[in-house]
């Protein structure tokens, strides 16, 4: 009958892994009542985390408006230095998000059926952190209210974008992306926030979570076409991962620039996305657990999963690092070799370049260990300590290339301004903020597909009835 | 318990399902559109002046060349505006003790100039050189449209970029003989455009710092 037949899931995620994706099987109505609590109470822990979320957003709002009356003068980056703090966020940020798409689409398509139970996180953090990538560039441009000429339309210029430019290149990606991610976790929250609408204990809320539910009443028929859409949508999305951040690669790699002009950059930088990005997945993930008490959906199974595709990610990364410096070594060209071998590992920014090798190439190397791939406190601090080597690297890219470049007598020293820390820290603000109202409004869990697996789950129906 | 929606609601969100749909295209066609039409462009409004100076009577009536009074245009990147002394020559007699004068008579003794209100205004960051455009064929009227029937002039292009880089883009059809540079009402002669751009040396210039320097 559906038209996505899938083959019964593995669940042992590989041999010798005995954890199981979720524990004690609780029913229908319990996972319902978990993942929606935290929407009809509040907790003031809630509170206390929302209003210095809010504040962090005073301050982005803030420097916004600083910046935006002022000028990109408040900045600290000038000629050579054009692209700094600004740029560098935003590629983190944009990455970032590639792990929330890794999770819902590309595992989707794998038949990862341990993803159902931190999907909605990962796909919430994407749209988060697309709105927090998109700020960066558009606050660069400088006269930001003009960001509609980046789109090639009809304009009374008569002149088009240069569509040889990457950055217009940006655009369309960025906001395919954003489309897209955007369609697939509305989609997949229909048939929760129908759960949401049938639970609410007040006649608005009702008709609110009914507003967006669009009259889902989980029929067959609906059931059919919502999956099929799903997959289509996931198909959809799966090849962003990859090309996304492959576009915003092209923004350096395409440049002549000794440590931009690299033909490996794109798989460089989509494997660092997803890196940082499941980081960010556990950073966000480990506090909700034990929060909301998920233990018996987010299990060590989901944990051991993440930490083994970081491991993954990070071997491949230090990979790139190799090979990168190698090549500069290798094309035997001057000013290539001066950057790699010289200006990074011992020019003004060398702190920075060994901090951020050290925390990118040692941190996963602890996932070694099946006991720390558990451990929540090990996860949790290595999660942050990549990204903040993250962070670092696309500052090491983006800066050190520029401020020492072939024409000796620009070298330029790059120092960043207090608007430049005001609106990287804000952007955080607004992150959490937008994230704690996603966990107070919508539910944070996809609950109708962790039923689905629980039932899948059952060896057969006499063994273990259901109880729903 | 009842029903959470009304029957009608089903209704109310297909037509906003519609009304969404018609904005997202709607505004963005409409403010497309809306560029291009004289109320952005701030083309045909009379421009009020300090003196109710009539282009018909002196283009059309006494057949002045433009030129006599915007001297600068064929030497200079401004057309100019002309200095209250060279009203004088004529209105020494004609019209010389009339009302509407008076503001001019005021200047010429004082010495001190007419405050004109800016017609064609080019932003800022647009280069334009009255002279290149004058020596090589392109007539005042070819933006400036019929000045010899404005009461008050006013701003007969677009002046959007569009408007300037489609003349770039193709100068030939747009070129006169030098003869006829200040006529008003010239009927264009196919053939004589490329001869014209050949003979003046006109070629297409689209690069950005042609006009952007």
């Amino acid at each position: 009958m559906s038209a996505v037949a899938r083959p019964a899931p593995s669940l042992a995620l590989a041999e010798g892994d005995d954890w199981p994706v979720m524990r004690g099987a609780p029913n229908d109505a319990a996972i319902t009542d978990m993942v929606l609590a935290p929407l009809w109470h509040t907790r003031r822990i809630w509170w206390i985390l929302f209003a210095i979320s809010a504040l962090g957003t005073l301050l982005l709002l803030a420097t916004v408006a600083y910046t935006v009356t002022v000028g990109i003068g408040t900045w600290g980056n000038n000629i050579p230095v054009a692209w700094a703090f600004a740029i560098t966020s935003f590629v983190w940020w944009i990455g970032i998000g590639h792990a929330g798409t890794f999770i819902s689409a590309f595992l989707l398509l794998l038949n990862q059926r341990w993803r159902g139970s931190i999907n909605r996180v990962a796909e919430a953090m994407t749209i988060f952190a697309l709105v927090n990538a998109a700020l960066f560039p558009l606050l660069h441009l400088g006269r930001p209210w003009f960001f509609y000429w980046l789109i090639p339309y009809p304009a009374t210029m008569n002149v088009w974008p240069n569509f040889k430019s990457a950055l217009p290149w940006d655009v369309a990606a960025v906001t395919t992306y954003f489309t897209v991610s955007l369609l697939f976790w509305y989609l997949g929250l229909v048939p929760d926030l129908a759960s949401a609408r049938d639970s609410a204990p007040s006649r608005l809320r009702r008709r609110v979570y009914g507003l967006f539910a669009m009259g889902w009443r989980g029929s067959g028929f609906q059931w059919q076409r919502f999956n099929v859409a799903y997959v289509l949508l996931a198909a959809l999305a799966t090849p962003l991962v990859i090309s996304v951040h492959s576009v915003v690669s092209l923004d350096f790699s395409i440049a002549q620039l000794p440590g931009w002009h690299s033909t490996i950059f794109p798989p460089y930088f989509v494997v660092g996305a997803i890196y940082s990005g499941l980081a960010m997945v556990l950073v966000l993930l480990l506090p909700l657990r034990r929060a909301f008490r998920l233990y018996d959906i987010v299990t060590e199974a989901h944990l051991n999963a993440i930490a083994k595709l970081m491991l993954a990610m990070g071997l491949m990364l230090a990979y790139s690092y190799v090979i990168e410096t190698f090549m500069s070594w290798y094309s035997a060209n001057a000013a290539e070799r001066y950057t790699y071998l010289a200006s990074r590992p011992f020019g003004p920014y060398a702190v920075v370049y060994w901090i951020m090798t050290g925390l990118n190439v040692l941190s996963p190397q602890l996932f070694w260990s099946r006991r720390l791939r558990t451990n929540g406190t090990a996860l949790f601090l290595a999660s942050i300590v990549i990204l903040a080597g993250m962070w670092m690297e696309r500052f090491v890219i983006i800066v050190t290339s520029l401020n020492r470049d072939f024409l000796t007598s620009s070298w330029h020293i790059y120092i960043p301004t207090w608007v430049d820390w005001g609106i990287l820290a804000g952007s955080f603000g607004l992150f959490g903020m937008l994230f704690l109202l996603f966990l107070k409004f919508v539910p944070s869990v996809a609950m109708s597909e962790v039923k689905e697996l629980r039932i899948e789950m059952r060896k057969t129906p006499e063994q273990e009835p259901l109880r729903a | 318990m009842p029903a959470l929606f009304p029957h009608w609601t089903n209704t109310l969100a297909r037509a906003t399902l519609i009304a969404v749909l018609c904005t997202l295209v709607g505004v963005p066609v409409a403010l497309m559109a809306w560029v291009r039409t004289p109320n952005a462009t701030r083309q045909y409004e009379p421009v009020a002046q300090p003196v109710a100076f009539d282009h018909r009577i002196h283009v059309t009536g006494q057949r002045i060349d433009c030129r006599y009074c915007h001297y600068s245009a064929e030497r200079s990147s401004y057309a100019g505006i002309p200095p209250t002394s060279v009203c004088v020559p004529c209105h020494s007699t004609a019209w010389m003790s009339s009302d509407v004068l008076a503001p001019v008579r005021q200047s010429v003794s004082s010495g001190r100039p007419l405050r004109w209100n800016r017609v064609d205004a080019l932003p800022g960051f647009v280069y334009f050189n009255h002279a290149i455009h004058v020596n090589k064929g392109v007539g005042c009227e070819s933006c400036h449209g019929r000045v010899d029937r404005m009461a008050q002039v006013y701003q007969a292009a677009p002046l959007t970029m569009s408007w300037c880089v489609n003349c770039h883009r193709n100068p030939a059809p747009h070129l006169r003989p030098l003869s006829a540079i200040t006529t008003m009402g010239y009927v264009s002669q196919r053939e004589l455009g490329p001869q014209l751009a050949q003979k003046y040396h006109v070629r297409s210039l689209t690069t950005c710092t042609t006009c952007h320097r």
